[in-house]
């Protein structure tokens, strides 16, 4: 019955050309729209590293001025400012009260390769703790991650990007050999194969969609041949005096810290060190606002961050308006087309038809339009796609990939679509009187 | 005019009715919240940024060998952009408007702590500054080459002089802003600034911050390690000057590297490129919401003179001429999308509300609503004018006919 349904259907579209293309096109156009805004929110909003996102916590301490009025207290709590000092991050490294804690932040370094011909360039840095690489899955072709002695001993090593690699060493298994880095040689550890998590989770400071870093370095040996800054530095209070240890010392904020903590117990015990913390930091004159520490897991840190700016939720918002016009369109086309055909439906009726098999049959027919809607609209969906990419450039390089979710979510949404418009239309053909038609006839 | 019956007749086939009239409701929800987004988009878009943009570029140099002298870099590359025929004038400096990246500070009126100081950005110049950015000096005077001090990154004294934007005096003087010049000022809680000069115009680097006109020269050269300079030429020099000059800071000193070199024009347009592009796929959106509500209208128009064929032939045969035929299809329609706007302008306010209160959008100026109904009306009617006019034109005869 059902591929005999199918054949009606397809000769029922087939009998009104222009009609049957009109809301395929309106629903492939509303699912392309639709489809394209959805994407880019999806990506987004996405979970960057969803096998432990739940572990890793992202620590907030509220040193900030006491004077300091935050405007976005929505939930009647102040939220902490988004970094840390270096005082504050060096003693939660120290401590080591996590399964694993990193503190970073990025600089730009310049890297000399070591033909004669070669230019310098420079390189996206960031400055890091051993943790960082088994701590955030990163997956490397090479060697691995320096080991916590190099942390301790303030070793010169780096770990490469595959896109460094191909550049300096062609490719070839570079561990042991030595990059020179601002004037200096590090030894290269290990080549981490393609990694953009996206959003950069472990640094939305600076760029949620930027792209990940070139080089990595241990955060002491950053600290200790005074390599420059590139991130978000933030002061509420003059450092005591001029030059690089009294900044060190100050309450200027530039650090971003992870903990991986595996289960509620580790938290709250971390939790409790945070406060103990602070609340012994007070004693000596720091932290003058009331304890308020945060311990955010990836997603609660995105959702606070607002990573999905407003401009695609807007976007969403109205291009989900859009598909309801097209829906709507569709409604008043089928319709037109159904009550066409009563003739036809009658004519079946007075034959034995009972009315449930001639729902079936029209929903069929529906859904063969949704299915062709839904097959344009994906490919209006990649053209939209495209489209944003080319507007945005590399601003968005990372959002506008479609996989395959989101490709039978598109389908699936377009059918669904026609089905739900379809309803009415088809209960109405279904009421449609056995006699009254044919005696026009 | 028929209006009556021609309502009356529209009651008794609601549905089809009803749902072009929610269609157009929709429709124009849509296109007055996207055209309001877009009219606020270009007004921000279209805020100056005070310097003379189309003849300025900015070109960065990164020092990275261990003895490499970036104070004596610094003055040389001064010096020798400067003697480039068609170089109007060049600094360095740490950052320029719509850069999106800059450093802030705040200032007060009194000295102490606790007290909440007026955020403001802070570009450090020397005593080129104005001319090569082209601000307009309003009162005061330049700072002169003695004022000009050389930071390092971890200095925290501020020089004692500054020149501020107008937008700023009015911060920290709303009551007096043209009596700020020669005023004290307070940074870091207690140390004083005079106010030596007042610009007319600059933009912060920042340009969706609300205080993005709060600006303050600071008479320093920076010693960061890494630094930019800021060009500006002639008219029409620069695109010939850009390569010259780049090659020149290349060549001159190999413990550096130099990179990001881009016009003010294109600083511009990727510092407003999301806007644009928000502002494009709105177009998009609207052109297309027009094609389909339209295309919908021309199909169920289509379909209902095609079911009464038969009605339309008596009417002839009964002496109706063309024109009153066409004119009950043009009124048809009018009817329905009367009601559409109306329901629309009821949505377009409700949506507006909540576009308000979820992402802080900008109302919608008034005019918006009439404009958009009389152009959904005017739209309406010229979708229609095809199926009526084939209406129009079924011959009397048909009515004699049986189907």
């Amino acid at each position: 019955m059902f591929s005999y349904y199918l054949k009606l259907g397809w000769l029922s579209i087939r009998r009104n050309p222009l009609l049957s293309a009109l809301m395929i096109a309106a629903i492939a156009v509303g699912i392309g729209a639709s489809m394209t805004i959805i994407t880019v929110n999806y990506v987004m909003s996405g979970n960057p590293i969803p096998q432990k996102s739940d572990q890793l916590f992202y620590v907030q301490l509220d040193n900030w001025d006491p004077n300091w009025d935050p405007n976005d207290s929505d939930d009647g709590n102040l939220e902490p400012r988004d970094q840390l000092t270096y005082l504050d991050a060096m003693a939660l490294m120290k401590a080591g009260k996590a399964y694993r804690q990193v503190a970073s932040n990025r600089t730009g370094l310049v890297l000399e390769p070591q033909g004669e011909d070669e230019m310098p360039f420079s390189v996206d840095t960031r400055n890091t703790w051993s943790d960082f690489f088994p701590m955030f899955d990163l997956p490397f072709i090479y060697g691995s991650g320096w080991d916590d002695s190099a942390d301790q001993n303030l070793e010169r090593v780096v770990v490469l990007s595959k896109e460094i690699n191909e550049r300096v060493f062609g490719g070839e298994n570079p561990v042991g050999r030595s990059v020179r880095l601002n004037g200096m040689d590090f030894r290269v550890v290990g080549v981490i194969d393609e990694y953009q998590p996206v959003p950069k989770f472990y640094d939305v400071t600076n760029d949620a969609f930027g792209e990940a870093e070139d080089i990595f370095i241990p955060f002491n040996v950053a600290v200790e041949y005074q390599f420059p800054r590139n991130g978000n530095t933030n002061c509420w209070k003059k450092p005591d005096g001029d030059g690089f240890e009294a900044f060190l010392n100050s309450e200027c904020i530039w650090i971003q810290f992870w903990a991986e903590l595996r289960n509620d117990t580790e938290k709250q015990d971390y939790m409790d060190f945070l406060n103990a913390y602070v609340a012994q930091q007070k004693e000596i004159g720091r932290f003058p606002r009331p304890i308020n520490n945060r311990l955010s897991d990836v997603m609660e840190w995105m959702e606070k961050q607002e990573v999905v700016e407003d401009d695609a939720q807007v976007m969403l918002g109205l291009s989900l308006l859009f598909l309801m016009v097209c829906l709507l369109n569709t409604i008043g086309l089928l319709l037109a087309k159904f009550m066409g055909k009563s003739t036809d439906i009658s004519l079946r009726r007075a034959l034995g038809a009972s009315r449930s098999s001639l729902f079936v049959q029209h929903m069929i027919e529906t859904g063969l339009i949704g299915l062709g809607g839904g097959i344009l609209g994906l490919g209006l969906t990649w053209v939209g796609l495209r489209g944003i990419e080319m507007l945005f450039e590399d601003i968005v390089k990372n959002l506008v990939s479609l996989d395959w979710v989101m490709v039978v979510t598109a389908i699936g949404l377009a059918i669904a679509s026609a089905l739900l418009a379809g309803l009415y239309p088809t209960w109405r053909a279904c009421r449609i009187a056995p006699a009254t038609q044919l005696k026009i006839q | 005019m028929e209006f009556g019956p021609i309502w009356r007749a529209l009651l008794r086939n609601k549905t089809g009715a009803a749902l072009i009239a929610l269609q157009i409701a929709v429709t124009m929800a849509i296109m007055v919240n996207a055209v309001s987004i877009m009219q606020e988009r270009s007004r921000m878009m279209a805020r100056p940024s005070g310097i003379d943009e189309h003849n300025i570029f900015a070109i960065s140099s990164i020092g990275f060998a261990a003895d490499f002298n970036e104070r004596a870099t610094i003055e040389a590359d001064l010096a020798a952009m400067r003697a480039m025929p068609g170089v109007v004038n060049a600094i360095q400096t740490n950052s320029m408007p719509l850069l999106g990246g800059g450093w802030s500070m705040g200032l007060q009126t009194e000295p102490g702590e606790g007290i909440e100081g007026s955020s403001v950005a802070v570009y450090f110049v020397d005593e080129h500054g104005l001319d090569t950015f082209g601000l307009n000096l309003l009162a005061g005077e330049n700072f002169s080459a003695t004022d000009i001090q050389w930071r390092e990154m971890g200095d925290t004294q501020w020089p004692d002089k500054t020149i501020i934007t107008r937008a700023m005096a009015a911060t920290l003087f709303p009551d007096d802003p043209d009596d700020a010049l020669g005023k004290t000022v307070y940074i870091n809680d207690d140390e004083p600034i005079t106010i030596t000069g007042i610009i007319e115009q600059m933009q912060a680097p920042w340009n969706g911050w609300d205080g993005v006109e709060r600006v303050m020269l600071t008479p320093s050269h920076t010693l960061f390690g890494g630094t930019r300079y800021i060009i500006r030429t002639e008219p029409g020099k620069r695109d010939e000057l850009m390569p010259q000059v780049e090659k020149l800071l290349a060549e001159s000193n190999k413990d550096r590297i130099v990179r990001s070199m881009r016009t003010m024009d294109e600083t511009r347009e990727r510092s407003y490129r999301g806007d644009s592009s928000m502002i494009t796929i709105l177009t998009f959106t609207i052109v297309l919401l027009i094609a389909i509500t339209s295309l919908g209208i021309v199909g169920l128009a289509s379909f209902s003179v095609n079911r009464r064929t038969r009605q339309i032939g008596t009417r002839r045969a009964l002496g109706a001429s063309k024109l009153a035929i066409l004119r009950y299809f043009m009124t048809e329609n009018f009817l329905i999308s009367l009601v559409g706007v109306g329901i629309g302008a009821a949505l377009t306010v409700g949506l507006n509300i909540i576009m308000i209160e979820t992402f802080s959008l900008t109302r919608i100026a008034w005019y918006l609503v009439p404009v958009a109904m009389l152009m959904l009306l005017a739209v309406g009617q010229a979708a229609v004018y095809g199926p009526a006019r084939k209406a129009s034109s079924v011959p009397p005869a048909v009515a004699t006919r049986t189907v």
